[in-house]
């Protein structure tokens, strides 16, 4: 039999969800030892894809041929078998059993730990992913917890290794480090699908790009021989919207202080927060950087007023303390706040838009309710304002928050605040999951709203936004703050140093490593 | 062939309606089947439990307008409790005790008969339903602090509570508050004028009947219009998003027990008030419980109650009338509100998935070779 030359190949495969077609007629082809790119903006069709590949989804028509041969993949455990295997974003480990413990969780049949960890050891060693198979994965630093996933990927020899934005949670240096493993693996003959929106790095990686725009491949090329420019084209289907940062004229007073600000651990997994020190004055944006999982969640509740700090003079607006005041007092005293999830946290899913806007607004707006009765005229007008002004598309008039798109309903969440006109923003993860359109729209308000004089502090983890809008920069690494530097005296590999912890004042081990 | 369940975009607003009336539905068809199992007449069994209490609408017979009254009496604490829950429920607190707190509220109540067996003024009347209300608050503030200091179930502990005072119950009317003169039966002195609920007119429509719909349209208007509703709303469906609003948790927990258990109580001493008219061992029949089914049969919306709490007065009827005509035990009304309860909850699927049924496809992998 002639040998196949082709590892998988997908013919034009459909998935429908209800009226969407989040895979349209998708054909593509991958070849043994390739680094093949899926590109495309959030809701492209990406995961959707990948989700077939693995066995998670059955396509609605089209099929799949492996090695030459039709196949169907009912699950997961028969793309393990066939030799395909996944690294997810979302990592699937349990923080409380060790690092061999996951692993063994995931192969199939019986195991003898002891072996087991001798082979983890070895291969981890050979493939430049260090591990120490003992280690409770809740110790680890996420970059460490994604060689653990890869592992038990290359435990199971596959053919095809599928990583979901595998650099979404790494340094630049980490990054680097994974990007040699996965060449060397390609030089193996394994075939690898890197699934990213981070265009250099493609560029630099892959050998084969498949572009996805809502659900349809509109190109496939060779991402070497393209831009940057040129493949955000593909992806977006026109040229994006520049953000235009005016020069920011001379910074005002401090308008947010944080002074050796700390607040302990919630609970098991959560980050304490360590003598945080910073001011964020009028007319300026300050960013603050990290990888995932090191305090900025807690920070932010700690600024918000969520969690109440033990001392007033940690936290102050305007110059007066606000510690240990809730978060409708703050609101009161001017600021605003944005948190990372939308569903769940900065609106509630099942309220009405114009019922959201009381969530936020009912302490600090007197249009909305008069003692104690909702008005809901009130909430409607401001609704409909952050509506107009910020181009917030849907479906029916007043939906409930969970029918809008990521995109559309974080511009409404940041709408809202902006429409208050708020002296002090601060902002978590102001665009993630959010396309590249909804992205240049709210970095630019939040940007015009700093030039009005206003504060604005933003946390993220996507370095191209924080150079893209930041004046001053900041980095945090397990609940400690750096300095925040002026954003031009700052280099990549600067921040990458930072990210690692270069900057905490406890000894320790370093659990990212420093290239 | 299989069945789907697929997530709407949104919750579907006919489907909000017509579950209830789905959920009735199948509930009178498996209702038939168990009699039929019974060796009844399914059709003729049906009738007697739940139509005949209603005869009135098509005989207007004046002996026929007897029951519908007593509908109305049955449905008051089954209202009176079920707004209060549906408002609890509304907030995520599983308060499953109010026949506990109607049993505390009642105790509490019977303090002014029991101790002050002269004093009779209209007083007398507030001073027992206040009194009734702050024993449900009482009694229902136990699982708040357990839950607010402790972290307990709310579920587990206002449940045990049901049985510690249903026994304290038992010991005050056989031991020290037992009727002197009541020939040894174990029962408080009965009461008497102003320790009785006025009825209206000749009619055994009585005050608590008032306070049912005075106290669900009161709740429904607070869910719907008040900043204190919408507080509530948003920590049920959502805490952490209820936090960001800077809205307490723990507030509503002790809140949400409070008004529950207040409204449960108030219910309690209502009832020892006019039907029963003194404290006996047993004074409710599991109305707290029941009145479960009526928030969740209701939408959770205070003023959805009232027609569930007069459907579930049915049951309750048809039972008493289901043992006289048709020699079933009156535990078939109970089996009747637990099936009703099951289908009311598997029902509500639909309001936020569609049914859909999908070929199979085949499910074959083949093996590499």
């Amino acid at each position: 039999m002639e040998e196949a030359i082709y590892l998988l190949e997908a013919l034009n495969v459909v998935k429908v969800f209800g009226t969407l077609r989040a895979n349209d007629d998708v054909t593509l082809k991958i070849k043994p030892g390739e680094i093949h790119a899926f590109l495309g903006e959030n809701g492209a069709g990406k995961s959707t894809l990948v989700k077939m590949i693995y066995g998670a989804l059955q396509p609605t028509s089209g099929e799949f041929h492996w090695q030459g041969k039709p196949v169907v993949i009912p699950n997961p455990s028969a793309a393990r078998k066939l030799g395909i295997g996944m690294v997810f974003q979302h990592f699937s480990l349990f923080e409380a059993l060790t690092v061999a413990e996951n692993i063994a969780l995931a192969m199939p049949g019986d195991f003898d730990m002891a072996a087991l960890s001798e082979k983890i050891a070895r291969v981890s060693k050979e493939y430049g992913l260090p591990l120490r198979p003992r280690a409770i994965v809740a110790d680890l630093s996420v970059g460490e917890r994604q060689r653990i996933e890869i592992v038990r990927c290359l435990l199971q020899e596959p053919k095809l290794l599928i990583m979901d934005e595998p650099t979404a949670v790494l340094t630049p240096q980490e990054a680097d480090q994974l990007f040699v493993v996965l060449r060397r693996l390609a030089e193996e003959g394994c075939a690898v699908v890197y699934i990213s929106h981070r265009l250099e790095e493609v560029k630099h990686l892959c050998h084969n790009a498949t572009i996805l725009r809502h659900g349809k491949v509109v190109a496939n090329v060779d991402p070497t021989r393209e831009t940057a420019a040129s493949l955000a084209k593909l992806m977006v289907g026109g040229d994006i919207h520049v953000v235009h940062t005016p020069r920011s004229q001379k910074a005002g007073p401090a308008r947010l202080s944080l002074k050796d600000l700390s607040l302990p651990a919630e609970g098991q997994f959560s980050v304490a927060l360590k003598n945080i020190s910073l001011d964020v004055k009028g007319g300026e944006v300050v960013a603050i950087a990290g990888v995932a999982g090191n305090g900025q969640s807690e920070l932010f509740d700690a600024i918000s007023g969520e969690r109440t700090l033990a001392d007033a003079g940690m936290l102050s607006i305007d110059g007066r303390p606000q510690g240990t005041v809730g978060v409708n007092a703050r609101r009161r005293a001017g600021a605003a706040f944005v948190p990372e999830e939308r569903l769940g946290h900065g609106a509630v899913p099942a309220f009405r838009l114009s019922e959201n806007v009381v969530l936020t607004r009912h302490s600090s707006d007197a249009s909305l309710v008069k003692s104690g009765l909702l008005q809901k005229s009130g909430a409607g007008d401001v609704s409909e304002r952050v509506i107009k002004t910020y181009d917030v598309r849907m479906g029916k008039v007043d939906p409930e928050a969970r029918a809008l798109s990521g995109g559309n309903l974080q511009k409404f969440v940041v709408g809202r605040e902006l429409d208050r006109e708020p002296g002090i923003l601060v902002v978590n993860q102001p665009t993630w999951g959010v396309d590249a359109g909804a992205s240049a729209t709210i970095r630019q308000a939040i940007i015009d709203l700093s030039r009005q004089g206003s504060a604005v502090l933003v946390i993220s983890q996507d370095l191209d936004e924080i150079f893209e809008i930041a004046d001053r920069i900041a980095v945090i690494s397990r609940g400690e703050l750096s300095d925040a530097h002026p954003a031009g005296e700052l280099s990549l590999q600067q921040i990458g140093l930072l990210m690692a912890g270069a900057h905490e004042k406890k000894e320790g081990v370093r659990h990212a490593a420093v290239a | 062939m299989r069945l789907l369940l697929e997530k709407r975009s949104e919750h579907s607003q006919l489907m909000t309606v017509i579950s209830p009336l789905i959920a009735v539905a199948l509930t009178l068809v498996t209702g038939g089947f168990m009699f039929l199992a019974m060796g009844l007449n399914p059709f003729e069994a049906l009738y007697v439990y739940f139509l005949e209490p209603l005869k009135f609408f098509w005989t207007f017979a004046a002996e026929d307008f007897w029951p519908l009254e007593q509908l109305a009496v049955k449905a008051a604490p089954l209202v009176l409790i079920g707004a209060g829950l549906a408002v609890a429920y509304s907030a995520n607190v599983w308060n499953i005790g109010a026949e506990g707190q109607l049993t505390a509220g009642a105790i509490l109540g019977a303090v002014v008969p029991v101790y002050f067996t002269d004093w009779q003024s209209p007083l007398t009347l507030i001073a027992m339903l206040a009194l009734g209300a702050i024993g449900g608050m009482l009694w229902a503030a136990i699982p708040a602090f357990l839950k607010n200091r402790f972290g307990a179930s709310e579920i587990l502990t206002s449940l045990m509570l049901v049985y510690v005072s249903q026994l304290l119950l038992d010991w005050l009317v056989r031991g020290p508050w037992r009727d002197p003169a009541g020939h040894n039966f174990p029962q408080t002195v009965a009461f008497a004028d102003w320790q009785v609920l006025p009825v209206f007119g000749e009619s055994s429509l009585h005050l608590g009947v008032l306070l049912a719909v005075i106290a669900a349209a009161a709740l429904a208007f607070m869910m719907a219009r008040t900043l204190k509703g919408f507080e509530i709303k948003t920590l049920g469906v959502s805490p952490r998003a209820g936090r960001f609003a800077g809205f307490s948790r723990a507030g509503s927990v002790w809140f949400c027990l409070l008004l529950s258990g207040g409204l449960a109580g108030l219910a309690g001493i209502a009832e020892v008030m006019n039907t029963v008219g003194q404290l006996q061992p047993k004074i409710s029949p599991g109305y707290g419980f029941t009145a479960i089914i009526v928030a969740f049969l209701g939408r959770l919306n205070p003023l959805g109650t009232l027609i569930a709490g007069l459907a579930l007065a049915i049951s309750y009827l048809g039972g008493e009338a289901a043992q006289v005509s048709l020699g079933v035990s009156d535990k078939s009304a109970r089996v009747f509100q637990g099936i009703l309860l099951f289908y009311v909850l598997a029902c509500d699927t639909m309001i936020l998935y569609r049914p859909k049924f999908v070929m199979d496809r085949p499910a074959l992998a083949e093996k590499p070779t």
